[in-house]
């Protein structure tokens, strides 16, 4: 019982909120030193598993690039691309944001978030899309067009970027099987996720379709066909 | 040190150390030396009120990175110790660098166009082909990829130099930080976790709920302890040490013919969980800051449905493919 004194400082500490690098070093001394390991043997163990995970650095070598992909215009070639899909609605701005987004994650590229992506970009023209068939933005569409941009933005990197080879994600499942004594491959690892990424990205579209066509006829009416009934609630 | 030195020689002149084990192990060493460069470049950095700290932190990282397999275990951890306090004291911060002036990027998309998106994609068509073609492995392949986008970005615009490159990286990895020690460090815990027979314990007082061998039910309760313990911890790459260990081993992956797709999807029906939990600030919480929503769970509310759907599907996934 005692030896779960460690898991309950990682499960407390994120719980609460901690710096995670002091949780983990606390629940690894612990855990050694009730495990009956000792803080020499800790140190071994943290040594040598450190070195061996080292491929789950990889991201360094990549980060050599990243910022000069910026420099030279990725992000405003990514703006152009998307606004491919100009004059659609809202829900389909997001939909094709949601697409290239993960193509993209599957060769772990990013355009910057939220901050420097779907504020900047997806959210003014999903508006513009609104506005451009001659409505004002009602606040609550408003509302759920960001909480799209920030969904279809985590839901595309989560399940797409387990597809790139050699993602942090999949070296991290390798070195937890490994520790058990099961032997993994990466690009196995990587291909057993596709119909996930698939899957994941069309559900998050449909969603995000079907969302915006109810703000749509709901605060917008569906355009000459029952203009009075423009104000009802139902959908 | 001579002896050090000897050391390394005998292993790079071993016939029987893999091609691709030695290109690994120079791909280290150059993550090292950019790495050591961030930590010198702070050093000298009179603007980083934190500059001796945040030295230590990427210094010790950088002798890791590059000569941990010639370091002994003990050492070694010694080393990361010394870095974690580094992060833990909150003695490493970011120093002075260049951001991109928009203009800049503007007239350089301007003039490449889609043609950024070669070097772009390089790096991860790299790491396929060798993955796929090679023995080399994915991780040489991206290290090898990397080389091909720099070179491609340095004839494509002649701005683009060798310290273009480093100052952009020095801010790249500033805005990640200590963190990047993270990965490395939970593989650590979950390894210290595995011998201490944390796993065994947590696995006696499951098996007091669900029968050993019961794989059905097994599975299910690593497909839903996953994303319950990621909305708890908030964070998916700590649960999956924890819930291997002590659920999908001895209840699963130990009676599976294909035990690492299990541990795999597992990580993805934790990622269901990253979807419905304000404990995952970054993700869910601070775009809700970045985007001005009136409603502090406004993003959350659009991701629990299909995140509902997403982890129902790898269950059945899970199932179909045991």
């Amino acid at each position: 019982m005692i030896k779960l004194l460690g898991v309950l400082i990682v499960i407390l500490g994120f719980a609460l909120k901690l710096d995670s690098i002091l949780i983990i070093v606390a629940a690894m001394v612990v855990t050694a030193l009730v495990g009956g390991i000792g803080f020499g043997g800790m140190l071994e163990t943290l040594g040598s598993s450190f070195v061996a995970n080292r491929g789950m650095a990889i991201f360094i070598i990549t980060l050599l690039v990243t910022g000069t992909l910026e420099r030279n215009g990725l992000r405003e070639s990514a703006a152009k691309l998307i606004s491919k899909v100009k004059g659609a609605s809202a829900g389909a701005v997001i939909s094709a944001y949601a697409v290239m987004r993960v193509i993209f994650a599957a060769f772990n590229v990013g355009f910057g978030g939220v901050a420097g992506f779907v504020r900047p970009v997806v959210l003014p023209m999903g508006l513009g899309a609104v506005k451009s068939k001659g409505f004002e933005p009602h606040e609550d569409h408003v509302e759920a067009i960001k909480g799209h941009g920030a969904g279809s933005e985590n839901v595309t990197w989560f399940f797409g970027q387990v597809l790139f080879i050699g993602g942090s994600g999949a070296l991290l499942v390798q070195s937890t099987l490994k520790n058990l004594g099961i032997e993994s491959d990466l690009v196995y690892l990587s291909r057993v996720e596709i119909p996930v990424a698939i899957f994941a990205t069309i559900v998050y579209i449909i969603y995000t379709m079907i969302s915006d066509r109810k703000y749509m006829q709901q605060y917008y009416g569906s355009k000459p066909a029952a203009p009075v009934a423009a104000e009802g609630k139902e959908a | 040190m001579a002896g050090w030195f000897n050391a390394i020689g005998t292993w790079l002149s071993n016939p029987e150390v893999t091609l691709s084990s030695k290109l690994l192990e120079l791909l280290f060493l150059v993550m090292g030396l950019v790495t050591g460069y961030v930590a010198f470049k702070n050093l000298l950095d009179k603007e980083n009120p934190k500059r001796y700290g945040t030295f230590v932190f990427w210094i010790t990282l950088a002798v890791v990175l590059a000569f941990g397999r010639f370091i002994s275990p003990m050492v070694n951890g010694v080393l990361i110790l010394i870095m974690a306090l580094a992060a833990i004291l909150r003695q490493v911060g970011v120093g002075k660098t260049e951001g991109v002036d928009p203009a800049y990027s503007q007239k350089m998309s301007d003039r490449f166009g889609y043609t950024i998106f070669i070097p772009t994609l390089a790096i991860g068509f790299s790491a396929l082909a060798f993955a796929l073609l090679t023995k080399l492995g994915a991780l040489v392949g991206i290290g090898f990829g990397v080389l091909l986008a720099i070179i491609i970005l340095m004839l494509m615009n002649r701005d683009n130099k060798p310290t273009t490159f480093l100052n952009d990286f020095t801010r790249m990895i500033g805005l990640i930080g200590p963190l990047s020690m993270l990965p490395m460090l939970l593989a650590s815990l979950g390894a210290i976790f595995t011998k201490a027979g944390v796993g065994d314990v947590i696995a006696e007082y499951v098996g007091k709920v669900i029968p050993e061998g019961n794989v059905t039910v097994g599975l299910i309760v690593f497909a839903l302890a996953m994303p319950l313990f990621t909305i708890i911890m908030g964070n998916a790459f700590a649960a999956i040490t924890v819930i291997t260990v002590g659920i999908g081993f001895p209840f699963v992956l130990q009676y599976v013919n294909n035990p690492t797709a299990i541990g795999m999807l597992a990580l993805t029906c934790g990622y269901c969980g990253t979807l419905c939990t304000p404990m995952a600030a970054n993700f869910n919480i601070v775009p809700v800051a970045l985007l001005e929503m009136k409603d502090r769970f406004g993003v959350i509310k659009k991701q629990w449905i299909p995140a509902i759907f997403i982890l129902i599907f790898q269950i059945i996934y899970m199932f179909i493919i045991k």
